[in-house]
């Protein structure tokens, strides 16, 4: 071995090495250390303008979509009301992140939610029909059984088989944009409790310890990039709200691979504490990603 | 001017009302504005005649200008706007062009009317509504019937394509139609909608609108005033060679060519005969008690002989009926998903009072004015409206009421109200029908998961639109459910979505007259937002 190639040799083991190890904590960076941040909370201005500042300083949507990928955004459009009344994810940013999908040159994106209320009304009256079609995105059903395929849930303590939706199973990036927003059962409903409105039979859940079963299926999926709305914020009546009086104006979002930090942030941020929304607490004992904020690199843009 | 067009004119109007009205009840989507229901449904003689006795307005006066085209040219509601009517002619026509080899010239042919099996029907439905029942009349209204066979016959086949070709697309990867999450058929409702079918479809196919000459009360009313009609189809005694033509085509039976007479009261105002005759001899003029009276005698002589096997055909059929409706009554419900609990609730919940839809004020109310034509069934989105089994005991039959276990009301919905021909439920705005409280949320804490499995849940109080089920502290950090009846509207959201089984935690009970609730006026949240403050993390 000479020396040219003991020193080529030397540098890509331990590029490899450090790379690797960052690779294990953060998956998506491995090809790149330009932007290592964690996590990316945003606040001050509307929600296209934070979204393309937030994804750009984790280094783009292209990061997460690559050419001719198939792409489904799960937002929340549980129920059958009007964008201001902060139940549902807005829709101006679900418009955004397609157009970013697209941009980035995916060949189809997929929006659906399971949800609560009627599900054509949902659509319609949230607003995210029609800014998915405008957007060149398609609009999905998850009302129907026959769309929901039955998978195990391997880590789960209480959650071990669930019927998900097939789009979320032959996507190639899942991306999840939930609302944050006050939850009567759940405390908080953020970027782990919006993956109920992947699966068939959240009867289940409710009966068989909530806090758990969210914990749980967050170890079977998790989502590639998780996009927290925070623009309108409903602070009590929650999940559905009762009027706006509910509802205040925080124009903020988070954006990171880690979904139980994204929920954490969020909370903090709602001004709970972490300590006080068990499922949170679960899955970070569980291993799904990391709740203690001061261990992540996160950026803070206040525009 | 040329008679012959007038069959032409039938036909084009009568398939346009029947198209219209079977799209209304086939419209699975909601595709269709609410606001063409009350126009496609304004002449439903029954429907219209049983929105009049609620509410005495322009909108109810359907049955009056049926009446009064009745008394000018005879029963063109039967030829052209009843959608039973339109339908018993589409088999007729089958069943004419299966028939065409063998022996078409039997098909139709002058038969007696049959008198007593009419008059029957029709005291059978007249009686009971005069002493306050409305039941008979939801078993004989050929409109109503015609809705059942829709909603429960044509509509599930209807789905059934619509989820094949959904199936067919997604397994192509395209989502562009979508499967109709089909939530099923009450088995009674489809059984009774089933015999109704076979009924009507063997009348017609070989007699032509015997149903509506022998069953169909309306027809038999009908057939009462279109004796005093103004303008009549009679047989001009010179140009008619009795050939027998006419008779043939004759859907009702009712003209007989040897005694050049019309039997009137029977005909439907087909037109059919005019067009026919090769000699001119079937006429359509003034003929005010003229024709009626020759062939009342006529009847008078040969009714005493009369003995004829389609009576008996008939009243199998209604047996058969009947039958297969008391089985319906033992107790054969639809089937519910059958999810196996991790621990049954103990508590048995049973409902007292049952839930009517809002707008229709009260149970009395409703059970007196609904004619059971399914028609809100067809159009609610979440299908929380299923017929009732003996909710609403044994009269009540049918008549759809909130099921709970099935969907829930939805908040921003009033489809009901906008789509009822009969008023049993009335239009209301959106803003009073969210505070029109149906009934009240009871809980039963003894099933709830959160006492008996010490885990938290909550899916009744996420699915409260008016936050009248709310979750307050409970030990161990949990929080558990808390009703205030007085915002409650009584949706069902909560029951619905209550997990427990087999009994709920959480179920509504009706309110027999319908309250108004409060209005859930919290204060504004008031939290001051810097948008240049640092993050708290």
């Amino acid at each position: 071995m000479d020396r040219r190639k003991f020193i080529k040799a030397g540098l890509f083991t331990s590029s490899a090495i450090a790379l690797g190890n960052y690779s294990n904590l953060y998956p998506f960076l491995s090809s790149s250390l330009s932007s290592d941040y964690d996590l990316v909370a945003i606040k001050g201005g509307e929600p296209e303008a934070m979204f393309d500042k937030a994804i750009a300083s984790l280094g783009g949507m292209k990061k997460f979509v690559k050419k001719n990928q198939k792409v489904v955004i799960k937002p929340n459009i549980g129920w059958d009301v009007k964008p201001e009344l902060a139940a549902n994810t807005n829709p101006k940013l679900v418009a955004q992140i397609i157009k970013h999908c697209f941009d980035a040159g995916a060949k189809d994106v997929y929006v659906f939610d399971h949800t609560c209320d009627n599900w054509n009304r949902c659509y319609a009256n949230s607003g995210i029909e029609r800014a998915v079609k405008d957007a060149g995105g398609k609009i999905v059903s998850g009302d129907s059984e026959s769309y929901y395929q039955q998978v195990d849930v391997k880590k789960g303590k209480r959650l071990n088989s669930s019927k998900v939706h097939e789009l979320i199973l032959d996507s190639d990036v899942f991306i999840n944009v939930p609302i944050l927003k006050h939850h009567s059962s759940g405390r908080l409903t953020i970027g782990m409790k919006n993956l109920m409105g992947v699966v068939w039979d959240r009867g289940y859940w409710h009966r068989n310890d909530l806090h758990q079963c969210i914990a749980d299926f967050a170890t079977f999926k998790k989502p590639d990039l998780n996009i927290v709305d925070a623009y309108w914020v409903m602070k009590k009546n929650g999940p559905r709200g009762v009027s706006q009086d509910d509802v205040i104006t925080l124009k903020s979002q988070i954006i990171s691979t880690d979904i139980v930090a994204a929920d954490a942030a969020a909370a903090k941020m709602f001004g709970m504490e972490i300590a006080d929304i068990p499922y949170i607490n679960y899955a970070d004992e569980m291993k799904v990603g990391v709740k203690d904020l001061s261990k992540l690199n996160i950026n803070r843009i206040i525009l | 001017m040329n008679v012959t067009v007038l069959k032409k004119i039938r036909v084009a109007v009568s398939l346009l009302f029947f198209l219209f009205t079977l799209s209304l009840f086939l419209d699975y989507r909601n595709i269709l504005p609410p606001s063409i229901y009350s126009s496609v449904l304004f002449l439903q003689f029954i429907p219209s005649f049983v929105k009049f006795t609620s509410i005495i307005g322009i909108s109810a006066v359907g049955f009056v200008a049926v009446l009064l085209l009745t008394l000018f040219s005879g029963r063109v509601y039967c030829s052209s706007i009843c959608p039973l009517g339109t339908f018993q002619d589409v088999i007729s026509f089958i069943s004419r062009k299966l028939k065409k080899k063998k022996k078409k010239r039997e098909f139709l042919r002058y038969d007696k009317e049959k008198k007593w099996w009419r008059y029957s029907f029709l005291v059978l439905a007249v009686i009971p509504f005069l002493g306050g029942t409305i039941f008979f009349i939801n078993l004989l209204d050929p409109y109503s019937s015609f809705g059942k066979i829709s909603s429960h016959l044509f509509r599930p086949l209807l789905i059934v394509a619509n989820n094949s070709v959904a199936y067919l697309f997604e397994k192509m990867n395209m989502y562009v139609v979508y499967p109709f999450e089909f939530k099923g058929v009450e088995i009674y409702s489809f059984l009774f909608a089933f015999a109704i079918f076979m009924l009507v479809v063997y009348l017609s196919f070989t007699k032509g609108r015997l149903y509506c000459n022998t069953v169909c009360p309306v027809g038999t009313l009908l057939g009462l005033v279109s004796k005093y009609s103004f303008v009549k189809i009679t047989v001009d005694e010179k140009s008619c060679k009795s050939c027998g033509i006419c008779a043939r085509v004759c859907k009702s039976n009712c003209i007989d060519t040897k005694m050049k007479t019309v039997d009137f009261d029977r005909c439907v105002a087909c037109f059919n005969c005019i067009d026919v005759c090769p000699t001119d001899g079937m006429k359509f003029e003034y003929g005010f008690l003229s024709s009626s009276k020759k062939n009342q005698q006529n009847l008078d002589e040969t009714e005493i002989n009369e003995k004829d096997e389609k009576v008996s055909d008939s009243k199998r059929n209604f047996l058969f009926n009947t039958l297969v409706y008391a089985i319906g009554l033992s107790g054969i419900s639809l089937g519910q998903i059958k999810i196996t609990p991790k621990k049954e609730s103990k508590v048995a919940v049973f409902r007292k009072n049952p839930v009517t839809p809002p707008g229709s004020q009260s149970r009395n109310n409703f059970t007196e004015h609904c004619t059971s034509c399914h028609l809100c069934l067809s159009v609610c989105p979440t299908q929380v409206l299923q017929p009732a089994y003996i909710e609403y005991g044994l009269l009540g039959m049918l008549q759809p009421r909130m099921d709970y276990q099935t969907g829930f009301c939805n908040f921003e919905c009033k489809l009901c109200g906008d789509v009822c021909p009969t008023n049993a439920i009335s239009p209301i705005s959106l803003e009073e029908k969210k505070l029109k409280q149906l009934g009240k949320a009871k809980f039963v804490k003894d099933n709830c998961i959160v006492n008996t499995e010490n885990t938290d849940c909550g899916a009744c109080s996420e699915h409260c639109p008016t936050k009248a089920v709310n979750m307050v502290p409970y030990k161990n950090k949990l929080v558990i459910p808390e009703v205030k009846e007085e915002f409650c509207i009584g949706c069902g959201a909560c029951e619905f979505a209550c997990p427990t089984k087999p009994y709920k935690a959480i179920y509504v009970e009706g309110n027999p007259k319908h309250l108004t609730a409060k209005l859930n006026k919290e204060k504004k949240i008031e939290q001051k937002v810097d948008y240049k403050e640092e993050f708290p993390f």
